[in-house]
């Protein structure tokens, strides 16, 4: 079969898979695997960039996805002018503090030598890191303590606040949208200072960096109630599409529900996702664009020279570091872009809800599966390992229904395993990566 | 200024909680080292593999609790242990050649393994929470403390106490147990030897016609032990859940690696840094300094350098100093 026909094919089947789920299970959920694997593949994408073409190991993806998420809410929610008066300009103080102190180490340590160095840099590093939490604790206890319940943080940039039409509805509030990129920028942000430590070491070494620091990003997430509220999450983020509750109000829109023989509660649920559909798939179309051109420029190819062969690619005067640096750059940024959109989708941050498994190890299966090096097959993987995790769970319960079926109702063993259906997840994921690990490692739509 | 008190206090809870959390890493990292220097690829489902091993000692621990048989004060899990180490060697055995042993043939690159581990790791995963669930489960019985916090202060008369949890003194005592078991084994032994030899040169080790597949075998059974060992110490001294077997992954290989990665005594120097780095940074310390300052430059705060959610932070931050310093590790390490 010619590689284009399978490839069609292919995609065909993710189109017949979720039309069979929308005909099976309906539309709304058809709707929500199609949004939440466009994302997943914006993340394969963004991996397949790292690892397809530079060969660089990333397991950190949750970390980059989380500050995308974290960027929805500095963006899309209002400032909390109160904190800011109370504290707000006192805690930046005390991270610039924080930066100055790091700066100093730096500087010292190129001025001094020998037992001066050393003694300086300890020195600096005791006073800085003191004097950093007394202004910094400070500022933070002060945020912290406006209004608890609600805010207890500093808020977002959305000065405009909530829009509302005459009747008070709420209005799309296309201000979020710039939160996409900004999770992007604040990705690169991350990126550019873990790159510029961690990229120099060996790729398991590079591996266990990029998890250790997707860790730290969740702790700090979970614990710096002023930045997004900790673990209180943030609620109610705006919207960049209708709300169903708006349109159910329209006079116009319920009669054009009506017109197609829908009621308006199901009409509006769906037209609303499907404007997220609309919105994301742009996005993965422009990102797939960009990587497709990148992936056939010369700048792909030296890439690719790179993965293959970093010492020849060396001696042909190519800058490994600095181009690796670049691509941990933009592939984290794209993590970056995904999260803030996933986010959005959600309406809500919830750091808790971040897991590893789920936010890194799941995006590997997507591109090892799709096909690493080929952004087609990192889209098509991340459209069908989504598909696969959220029907494994209900397939898992089929499957246990029958297996348990002959068995007596009430058994110890029948309750069992019915109740461990919602485990067979990881465990599917698992086989389906060493399935294709072992027959065909080079996934579904192969590299060229 | 009151030395014994605060030494006291410092020993209760710095010291003697980072020895037993050290050497629970210590005896992990043994374990990712081993893989590391014979296998030589970096095992992402080893922190599966304890949860597994863990998972069956609890098995095993009811099964014995149901039979009425305990381990009189100490915890029944340690009668069980056997048993757990037993099928978890069973289990990597057939991992082993179910999946490792296609790609060691190939001369697959290590990175290869690496993702391979990491298919395993989520199948381990799966498997656990099938067979045991998600919920948090405590299975230490028998005595809680070798010495209670008031029987200290009574007999001393300090105002200080000092607890020792009888699953703190067993952590301690098995892990030397484990590791002078495996010294002995590796210095002294024919099969030990040769693994020794096999992680420095494998060319020359198979020129000199070691059998390579015994030496794997023995390694995982080894690892297998080992992992389980670990899973069940920290168990004990804290709690079973299959989440938090995977989140250890972290302190480990930090300490596999700050340690040295293939040098098992790296291993444990390294798990006793990163122990002991955690405790001390996320640790209040206005309890101890009350004692050593005079009255009026008394700490208003807690003296804490971080928040206790943080510790993750500390273990990476030491490992990227130590390798930014010194790239193979405290201990000479191998680096491919």
């Amino acid at each position: 079969m010619n590689p284009a026909l399978k490839n069609t094919l292919l995609f065909g089947l993710v189109a017949v898979l979720l039309i069979g789920t929308g005909f099976v299970q309906g539309w709304n959920s058809a709707l929500f695997i199609l949004n939440m694997g466009l994302v997943s593949a914006i993340l394969a994408l963004g991996v397949n960039l790292q690892w397809g073409f530079a060969g660089l190991f990333n397991i950190g993806v949750m970390g980059f996805v989380a500050l995308g998420g974290l960027a929805a809410v500095l963006v899309g929610m209002p400032p909390v002018g109160e904190a800011w008066a109370a504290g707000g300009f006192q805690v930046f103080a005390g991270l610039g503090l924080g930066v100055a102190t790091v700066v100093g180490v730096v500087f010292l340590r190129k001025k001094l030598t020998g037992r001066a160095k050393t003694l300086g840099t300890v020195a600096m590093l005791i006073i800085g890191f003191f004097v950093y939490r007394a202004v910094f604790d400070a500022g933070v206890a002060a945020v912290e303590a406006v209004n608890p319940a609600l805010t207890g943080n500093l808020g977002g940039i959305n000065f405009f606040g909530p829009h509302r039409d005459a009747n008070d509805m709420l209005l799309p509030d296309y201000f979020i949208l710039l939160a996409w990129p900004m999770g992007g920028l604040l990705a690169a942000g991350a990126a550019w200072i873990i790159g510029k430590t961690a990229l120099g070491l060996r790729s398991d070494y590079l591996a266990i960096a990029t998890l250790g620091i997707a860790e730290i990003i969740i702790a700090i997430m979970k614990n710096e109630d002023w930045l997004a509220r900790g673990v209180k999450n943030v609620n109610g983020l705006p919207r960049p599409v209708p709300y169903e509750v708006t349109l159910q109000n329209d006079p116009g829109f319920i009669a054009r529900a009506a017109s197609f023989g829908m009621d308006p509660v199901t009409a509006s649920t769906i037209y609303t996702k499907l404007c997220y559909s609309v919105l994301f798939a742009t996005v993965l179309l422009i990102l797939l664009w960009l990587a497709q051109k990148a992936l056939n420029s010369p700048w792909g190819r030296m890439m690719r020279a790179i993965r293959d062969n970093e010492v020849a690619a060396q001696a042909m005067g190519k800058n490994v570091t600095a181009r690796h640096l670049q691509i941990f750059i933009l592939g984290s940024a794209i993590c970056g872009i995904a999260g803030a959109m996933m986010t959005t989708l959600d309406g809500q941050l919830t750091p808790t809800s971040y897991q590893p498994l789920r936010f890194t190890f799941l995006i590997w299966v997507m591109v090892i599966v799709g096909g690493s090096g080929n952004n087609f097959g990192a889209v098509l993987g991340g459209m069908l390992i989504w598909w696969l995790w959220v029907q494994v769970e209900p397939l898992g319960l089929w499957l246990m229904n029958l297996l348990t079926s002959g068995m007596a109702d009430g058994s110890a063993l029948k309750e069992h395993m019915i109740e461990s259906a919602a485990h067979m997840r990881l465990l599917t994921m698992g086989v389906v990566l060493l399935l294709v690990l072992r027959f065909s490692p080079r996934g579904l739509i192969p590299e060229r | 200024m009151d030395y014994l008190n605060a030494l006291v206090a410092f020993l209760n809870f710095v010291f003697v909680p980072g020895l037993a959390y050290g050497a629970q890493l210590a005896i992990g990292a043994l374990g990712v080292t081993l893989i590391y220097g014979i296998l030589r690829f970096s095992n992402f489902a080893h922190g599966d593999t304890m949860a597994f091993g863990t998972a069956m000692t609890i098995i095993g621990t009811n099964s014995l609790l149901a039979l009425g048989i305990t381990f009189g004060s100490l915890p029944t899990a340690l009668l069980a242990l056997p048993f757990g180490i037993g099928v978890t060697i069973l289990l990597v055995l057939f991992t082993d050649w179910l999946v490792y042993k296609f790609y060691r043939d190939q001369k697959a690159k290590p990175v290869i393994l690496v993702i391979v581990s990491m298919g395993v790791m989520f199948v381990m995963n799966g498997v656990v929470r099938f067979i045991i669930g998600v919920r948090d489960i405590r299975f230490a019985d028998g005595e809680r403390f070798l010495i209670t916090a008031r029987e200290f202060k009574e007999m001393t008369g300090l105002r200080e106490g000092l607890a020792i949890k009888t699953t703190q003194a067993i952590t301690v005592v098995v892990a030397l147990i484990a590791m002078a078991l495996l010294f002995w084994f590796l210095n002294k032994t024919r099969t030990g030897k040769s693994m020794r030899a096999f992680s420095d040169n494998e060319d020359l080790a198979l020129l000199s016609g070691i059998n390579p597949d015994w030496v794997v075998k023995v390694t995982w059974m080894i690892v297998a032990a080992l992992a389980t060992t670990a899973g069940v110490l920290y168990g004990l001294d804290k709690s079973f859940k299959a989440f938090t077997y995977f989140q250890l992954l972290l302190p480990i290989f930090a300490a596999a690696i700050v340690g040295g990665l293939g040098n098992p005594l790296g291993a444990i120097a390294g798990g006793f840094v990163i122990a002991f780095s955690e405790v001390t940074i996320t640790y209040a310390w206005k309890k101890v300094l009350v004692y050593l300052l005079p009255e009026s430059l008394e700490p208003d705060g807690l003296v804490q350098l971080m928040s206790t959610d943080y510790k993750f932070a500390v273990s990476f931050a030491i490992l990227i100093i130590v390798l930014l310093f010194k790239p193979t590790g405290l201990f000479k390490g191998q680096s491919v």
